[in-house]
């Protein structure tokens, strides 16, 4: 997403980035950057919570109109307000994407390929 | 508070985001030339979103085949699109709070509000949903699908976008 922020902003329209990674997103040198400590694929809050959704929309525009040079970063201060551990498994899906499970296959391989030999 | 990138991350993923190095050599930046109040903002999100009536799910399938591979191509969200004519295509995430509230991804009604309180002059009428996985490989946004939405914003006058990976 860091990609399509730069390719919009260089063809001439401004970009604000609300995202849950701001650190990574900064490597990639994008020109305006929210950041939110909430769970992934919720970059603008709670499930039917339009008063949380509409404070990080404000603070997205906010931005947008302050900023005055490149690499900007605003971290948002709202604390998700569920419990860490049970935010943390709800996001994730039920069962592991393509790549993930790929790569546990890999590392499963390689793993039994060492014990057969030692 | 600085917040924390890596909170709700898994731990085996978090050394490979935290040893990424420098993705750019140099910042780009476009002044907001047309003040807040009276400028047309699109949404653009990574959610995989789509229209279930009129558009194709992303490809999902092919990605369960090539795991390396994620669907590159978009969806155009209207911005009077209604929660039951929308459905997520997502393997990296539990879709189910999409299903329920797409706006936690694609905020439509809270620029709406924004239009409305005249915080903003207008939510444009079209917005953009991506799958955010691509398997490394960005080259068919850089080349393809990031410069036809280009052209889409540039067509109907937008002058900022608010994006948000999923």
């Amino acid at each position: 997403m860091p990609v399509l922020a730069r390719l919009i902003e260089a063809a001439g329209i401004p970009t604000v980035l609300v995202t849950m990674m701001p650190d990574l997103a900064a490597k990639f040198r994008v020109a305006r950057l929210l950041g939110v400590e909430f769970p992934f694929g919720h970059a603008f809050g709670m499930v039917n919570d339009p008063e949380m959704q509409l404070a990080v929309s404000r603070a997205a525009i906010d931005l947008l109109a302050a900023a005055t040079e490149p690499e900007t970063r605003v971290d948002l201060d709202i604390e998700w307000p569920v419990d860490t551990r049970t935010a943390y498994k709800a996001w994730q899906p039920s069962e592991a994407s393509p790549i993930v499970a790929f790569n546990q296959q890999r590392r499963e391989e390689i793993e039994a390929k060492r014990s057969a030999r030692s | 508070m600085p917040v924390d990138s890596y909170k709700f991350l898994p731990r085996s993923f978090r050394d490979g985001y935290e040893k990424t190095p420098m993705q750019a050599n140099e910042a780009v930046w476009t002044p907001l030339t047309t003040p807040v109040k009276e400028a047309t903002i699109a949404l653009l999100t990574s959610a995989g979103f789509f229209l279930t009536a009129s558009q194709e799910p992303f490809d999902v399938e092919r990605e369960k085949r090539e795991p390396n591979w994620g669907d590159p191509t978009y969806r155009v969200i209207p911005r009077a699109t209604q929660q039951s004519e929308v459905d997520a295509t997502h393997l990296h995430l539990n879709t189910d709070d999409h299903r329920e509230d797409f706006n936690i991804a694609l905020p439509l009604r809270a620029f709406a509000s924004l239009e409305g309180e005249g915080a903003i002059g207008a939510l444009a009428d079209d917005n953009y949903a991506f799958m955010g996985f691509q398997g490394g490989d960005t080259s068919p946004w850089q080349e393809t699908y990031g410069p036809e939405v280009v052209d889409r914003l540039k067509q109907a006058n937008v002058d900022a976008v608010v994006l948000a990976p999923a």
